[in-house]
C-alpha cells in the first residue's frame, strides 16, 4: 500500500512548478506594484483569480493511502466545515482514479502528512484551487496504480482497464490494493491527460455529502469532541473589556474549589484546569480579577474613529475623472454597517497534549499550518514536533482564520503533563470574537439623462486582511489597502464613465477579521441600494437600468447573463402590491457574478422574506446539491446580517454576549421558497461559498422601499 | 453526588461534584457520549437538546440531579432496533446538515414536536423550532420535518 511513509517520487509535478505562484506570488512584482495604479491592477488580480494550490505534500502517493481492504483514504489540506468540499474532493478523485465515492475516505488535513495548505481553508477557494491539482494527482495515481499491477499480474499496463478500484485486462482482475501491496521502492509515472470532464461520472451529479450519516448519527467528529486518555479541562479568563488587560487576580479561592487541578497564572492570562469542565467553570467564577482598561469605548466613540475621511486613504478603482461632492446634480447618500459577530455554534477550542518535547493539538480550525507555528513558536519548538490535527468544524465562516487559543492549551498541558481540552464559553465567544468590521460607506453619483455618468464609493473599514495571521504584512504596505475591505468594493457597470472606489481604513481597538464574504456584504449593500436609488430617480425598471450599464467584456457578459436569467427566473417586478414587494441586486466577487430576487413582506414592524431567486455563475459545477446548499445558507446568513444582527459597546464592553439577545435569523425568519439556478460561464470550477452573500441585504432594502418609500441605509435595516 | 437514570434505553450513574451543575456535561464528559453539543450555556441557542421523559430539555440549563430516576434519550438512542428514526432519515434524504454541529439538537426538538404535533403546519415548525443553525439550513429543515411527518404515517400533510 501507498502510505505516507514511503520514499516519495523524485519527479515533480506539474502543478508543484505553478504552486510556486499563488496570491502571494505577487509580492514578486515587488516595488513596482507602489504605484497606484500597478497597485489597483494586482489588487484587481487578487479578487478575480484562483490563486494556485500553493501548499506542500504534491506527491500522489502522499494524498491516496489504499488500505489493504482496497479502500482509500484521501489526504487532502482543507478542513470541512460544511461547505461540502470533502464531498467535491471525493468526487474528483473517484472519476479520475476510478474508485466509488463509497470507497473513498476523507481527512482532514493533518500536520505530520506532510500536505499542508499554504494558507488556510478559506475564501470560498478549496475546489477551486484543488480542481487541476488532484486530477492530475488521480490520474497519476490510476497510471502508478496500472503500471505496478500490469508487472504483477504479467500482462502489459496499456491492456488494463479500471474501475471500482479493480484492475481488469488479459482476463484477469486485482484490486488496487493488491496492485501496490508491498512496494518498497517506486518511482511514479508520468502524469497521463486528464479525462475529458464530460465522461466524468461523478462530478457534476449532486452526490449526497459524505459526512451525511455521521453528522445525522451525532459522531464524535468535531473539535468539542476529542477525547484523549486522562484528559484534564480547563477554562481562561478573558477580558470583557476591549483593550483590556490583567493587572492581578487572585486565586486562592478558587484554588479551594471541588476538582481543581491547577490554576496557572501566564502572560497576562490565567488558566483553570480541572477534573471537569463544570468545576473548571465553577472555580473560574471564585477568581478576582483587576484589570487595567486604557479607555471604556462607546458606539459614539466607534463612529467618530471609524469614518470616511480617517485613517489610510487608498483609491481601489480609478476610471475617468472624479465628482464633487457638492457639484451641481451630484447626489449623495451615506451607509452604515455594525460590527457583526462569526456566532459559529461550536465554540473555539482545542485539546493539547504535550509529552516528551512533542506536541499533539487536535481542534477546529481553518488554518492547521498556521495553527502548527503559532505552538512551535510559543513553546519553543520545531514545527515538526508540533503536530496539528484538524477535526470537522462546527462552523467556520472565517473565525477559525486565527486559533492562536492553541497555543494556551499546550501551554496548559505541559503545566499538568497531561492531555488539557480548552474551550471558549458563550460569552467570551462574544466578546473576543474576530470581528466582522463595522463600515460606514458613501455613496456619490450624477445622472446624465436617464444614464449614470459618474459613480462613486468611498468607504472606511476596520481591519479584514491586515494584521491577520494568515496575509503577510507587507502586503498591506505593497497595496497599500486592505484587500478584505475592498471585496465587492469596486463598481462593476463598465459603461459608467467615471467610476472610483475610495478605501479608508483604521485598525479598531478591538479585533477584526474576516467574516465569511469580507467586505462583500455591507459593500454591496451600498452600491446596489444607491443603484436602485438612481434608477428609481431616472424613473427607469432597475434591470433595465443595470443592464444598460454593462459593457460587452468577457465578465460583463457574465454579470449581465446572470441578471438577466434572476430577472427572468423570478419573474421580477418593480411594483409592489399592498405590503409586498420585490427587490433586485447583483454583485460579483472572485469572478462569481450573482443576482438575487426577492420577496418580501412588511407586517407591521415585522419584515418578512417569502422567497428568493438566486442566480450565481460560479463556473463549472462539482456539486450541484452542495453548490444550492451554499447559496442557500448564504442567502439566510446575509438575512441574518441584513435584519437582525448588530454588536454594540457599552461602557467599553461588546454585548450581546449571547444568542437570543444577539439577534439571527431562526427557522420563522427563513424563506420558504429558495430558488437557486446555476449557470456556467467559466471551465473550471469558481469560488462558491461567499459570492452569494453579496446581493442579499440591498435586495431586501431596494424591496422595502417600494413598499414603505423609505431608503433604508443602515444594518440592520428595521422598518 | 451520584445521579442514576435511565439514557438511550440504559441504566447508568454518574458522579457529579454539584448536582445543580448541567446535566449537559454528564452526558458528554461522564458517559460519554458526544453527539449532545454544547453551544451557548444558557439554553438559548439549542444545541444540547435531548429528551427527559419524552419531552425536549436544552441539557446545557438542566441542573443533573433532576435527571435521577428519569427516562433519557439522546441523538445516540434516537434510532432503536437498528431503524433509522424518521426524523434522522428525512434529514438524510434532504441532505440537511453543512458544518452539522447543530443538527443533533435540531434532529432531538424535531422528534419531540412531531410526537406531540404530528402533523405540522409551517407555523408549529416556526413557534416550535427555535434552535440556531449558523450554516442557514432552515430551508432544508423545514422540509426534512414535514418529510419526516408523512414518513411518520400522516399523509395528510399539507
Amino acid at each position: 500500500m501507498a502510505k505516507k511513509d514511503k520514499p516519495k517520487s523524485k519527479s515533480r509535478r506539474k502543478f508543484l512548478i505553478r504552486g510556486g505562484l499563488g496570491t502571494l506570488g505577487v509580492l514578486a512584482l515587488g516595488t513596482y506594484v507602489f504605484r497606484n495604479p500597478m497597485r489597483r491592477m494586482t489588487l484587481e488580480m487578487i479578487e478575480t483569480m484562483v490563486p494556485p494550490y500553493s501548499g506542500t505534500g504534491t506527491e500522489a502517493n502522499l494524498w491516496f493511502e489504499i488500505t489493504t481492504d482496497n479502500n482509500l483514504i484521501l489526504h487532502q489540506p482543507k478542513v470541512e466545515m460544511g461547505q461540502g468540499t470533502f464531498t467535491g474532493l471525493a468526487q474528483i478523485v473517484s472519476d479520475e482514479l476510478d474508485m466509488n465515492i463509497s470507497q473513498i475516505t476523507v481527512t482532514a488535513a493533518e500536520t505530520a502528512t506532510g500536505i499542508v495548505d499554504g494558507m488556510s481553508t478559506g475564501g470560498s477557494l478549496s475546489v477551486a484551487q484543488l480542481w487541476t491539482p488532484l486530477r492530475e494527482m488521480a490520474a497519476t495515481m490510476r497510471e502508478f496504480i496500472k503500471i505496478e499491477g500490469a508487472k504483477k499480474m504479467g500482462v502489459d499496463a496499456s491492456s488494463l482497464s479500471t474501475a471500482d478500484g479493480i484492475l481488469s485486462g488479459g482476463g484477469k482482475t486485482m484490486s488496487y490494493a493488491e496492485a501496490i501491496a508491498d512496494l518498497k521502492e517506486f518511482n511514479l509515472p508520468k502524469t497521463p491527460e486528464l479525462r475529458p470532464v464530460k465522461n466524468y461520472k461523478n462530478v457534476g451529479k449532486p452526490i449526497p455529502r459524505i459526512d451525511l450519516t455521521p453528522k445525522v448519527m451525532g459522531d464524535p467528529i468535531f473539535g468539542m469532541d476529542v477525547e484523549m486518555p486522562d484528559m484534564l479541562h480547563a477554562t481562561v479568563i478573558r477580558p470583557e473589556h476591549v483593550g483590556a488587560s490583567l493587572k492581578s487576580a487572585d486565586t486562592s479561592n478558587a484554588e479551594k474549589m471541588p476538582g481543581v487541578v491547577k490554576i496557572m497564572k501566564k502572560d497576562g492570562w490565567v488558566g483553570i484546569i480541572a477534573n471537569s469542565f463544570a468545576e473548571a467553570l465553577a472555580a473560574k467564577n471564585k477568581v478576582t480579577v483587576e484589570w487595567d482598561i486604557p479607555k471604556k469605548w462607546s458606539d459614539e466613540d466607534l463612529k467618530e474613529y471609524l469614518k470616511i475621511g480617517q485613517g489610510n486613504k487608498q483609491i481601489t478603482q480609478k476610471k475617468g475623472s472624479a465628482l464633487d461632492e457638492e457639484g451641481e446634480g451630484v447626489i449623495n447618500m451615506e451607509f452604515r454597517s455594525p460590527i457583526g459577530a462569526h456566532a459559529q455554534i461550536e465554540p473555539n477550542g482545542a485539546v493539547a497534549y504535550v509529552k516528551d518535547g512533542k506536541a499533539t493539538i487536535k481542534l477546529s480550525t481553518q488554518v492547521i499550518g498556521v495553527t502548527q507555528k503559532q505552538v512551535a513558536e510559543a513553546l519553543g519548538m520545531d514545527n515538526e514536533d508540533v503536530n496539528v490535527i484538524g477535526t470537522y468544524l462546527g462552523g467556520g465562516f472565517g473565525r477559525r482564520l486565527n486559533t492562536a487559543h492553541a497555543v494556551k492549551a499546550a501551554q496548559m498541558s505541559i503545566e499538568v503533563g497531561k492531555p488539557v481540552k480548552y474551550f471558549f464559553t458563550r460569552k467570551e465567544e462574544f466578546q473576543n470574537d474576530l470581528f466582522r468590521p463595522p463600515t460606514h460607506h458613501i455613496m456619490r453619483g450624477k445622472m446624465n439623462g436617464d444614464k449614470l455618468e459618474a459613480l462613486e464609493h468611498h468607504y472606511a473599514s476596520g481591519d479584514v486582511a491586515m494584521n491577520s495571521v494568515i496575509f503577510p504584512a507587507a502586503m498591506g504596505t505593497i497595496l497599500g489597502s486592505d484587500v478584505g475591505a475592498s471585496r465587492g468594493g469596486s463598481i462593476m457597470y463598465g459603461k459608467i464613465a467615471n467610476r472610483r472606489s475610495v478605501q479608508w481604513h483604521r485598525t479598531l481597538p478591538f479585533a477584526t477579521s474576516w467574516w465569511r464574504s469580507l467586505g462583500l456584504l455591507a459593500n454591496t449593500f451600498a452600491i446596489e441600494s444607491f443603484i436602485d436609488e438612481m434608477a428609481i430617480n431616472a424613473g427607469k425598471n432597475p434591470v433595465d437600468f443595470r443592464l444598460s450599464m454593462l459593457g460587452e467584456e468577457e465578465n460583463q457578459k457574465r454579470i449581465r447573463k446572470v441578471i438577466e436569467e434572476a430577472a427572468a427566473k423570478g419573474n421580477y417586478t418593480d411594483k409592489a402590491t399592498g405590503n409586498r414587494a420585490m427587490g433586485f441586486a447583483a454583485s460579483i466577487d472572485a469572478n462569481a457574478p450573482c443576482a438575487h430576487v426577492v420577496e418580501v413582506s412588511v407586517d407591521g414592524n415585522k419584515v418578512r422574506v417569502e422567497k428568493v431567486t438566486c442566480v450565481l455563475d460560479s463556473g463549472l459545477i462539482v456539486n450541484p446539491d452542495q453548490v444550492r446548499a451554499q447559496c442557500e445558507g448564504s442567502i439566510i446568513m446575509g438575512i441574518s446580517a441584513a435584519l437582525h444582527e448588530e454588536m454594540y459597546l457599552k461602557d467599553g464592553r461588546l454585548f450581546p454576549i449571547n444568542y437570543g439577545s444577539y439577534d439571527m435569523a431562526l427557522m420563522k425568519h427563513s424563506p420558504k421558497e429558495i430558488d437557486v439556478h446555476l449557470v456556467q460561464g467559466a471551465e473550471n470550477p469558481l469560488p462558491v461559498g461567499e459570492p452569494p452573500l453579496g446581493p442579499i441585504a440591498a435586495a431586501i432594502g431596494n424591496a422595502l422601499k417600494r413598499i414603505t418609500g423609505k431608503r433604508l441605509t443602515e444594518l440592520p435595516m428595521k422598518v | 453526588m451520584k445521579i442514576s437514570f435511565t439514557i438511550n434505553g440504559e441504566a447508568k450513574s454518574v458522579e457529579v461534584s454539584d448536582g445543580n451543575s448541567p446535566l449537559l456535561w454528564a452526558i458528554r464528559d461522564g458517559l460519554d457520549l458526544k453527539g449532545t453539543k454544547f453551544g451557548c450555556g444558557k439554553a438559548a441557542c439549542g444545541a444540547c437538546t435531548i429528551h427527559v421523559d419524552g419531552n425536549a430539555v436544552r441539557s446545557c440549563s438542566f441542573p443533573a440531579k433532576l435527571a435521577e430516576g428519569k427516562e433519557i434519550t439522546t441523538i445516540e438512542g434516537l434510532s432503536k432496533d437498528g431503524k433509522t428514526h424518521p426524523v434522522q432519515q428525512a434529514w438524510i434524504d434532504e441532505v440537511v446538515p453543512q458544518c452539522g454541529y447543530c443538527q443533533p439538537g435540531f434532529i432531538m426538538a424535531t422528534a419531540a414536536m412531531l410526537d406531540k404535533i404530528p402533523n405540522p403546519t409551517d407555523e408549529d415548525i416556526d413557534k416550535n423550532i427555535i434552535n440556531v443553525c449558523r450554516c442557514g439550513t432552515y430551508y432544508r429543515m423545514r422540509k426534512a420535518i414535514h418529510r419526516a411527518a408523512k414518513m411518520n404515517g400522516n399523509t395528510d400533510v399539507q
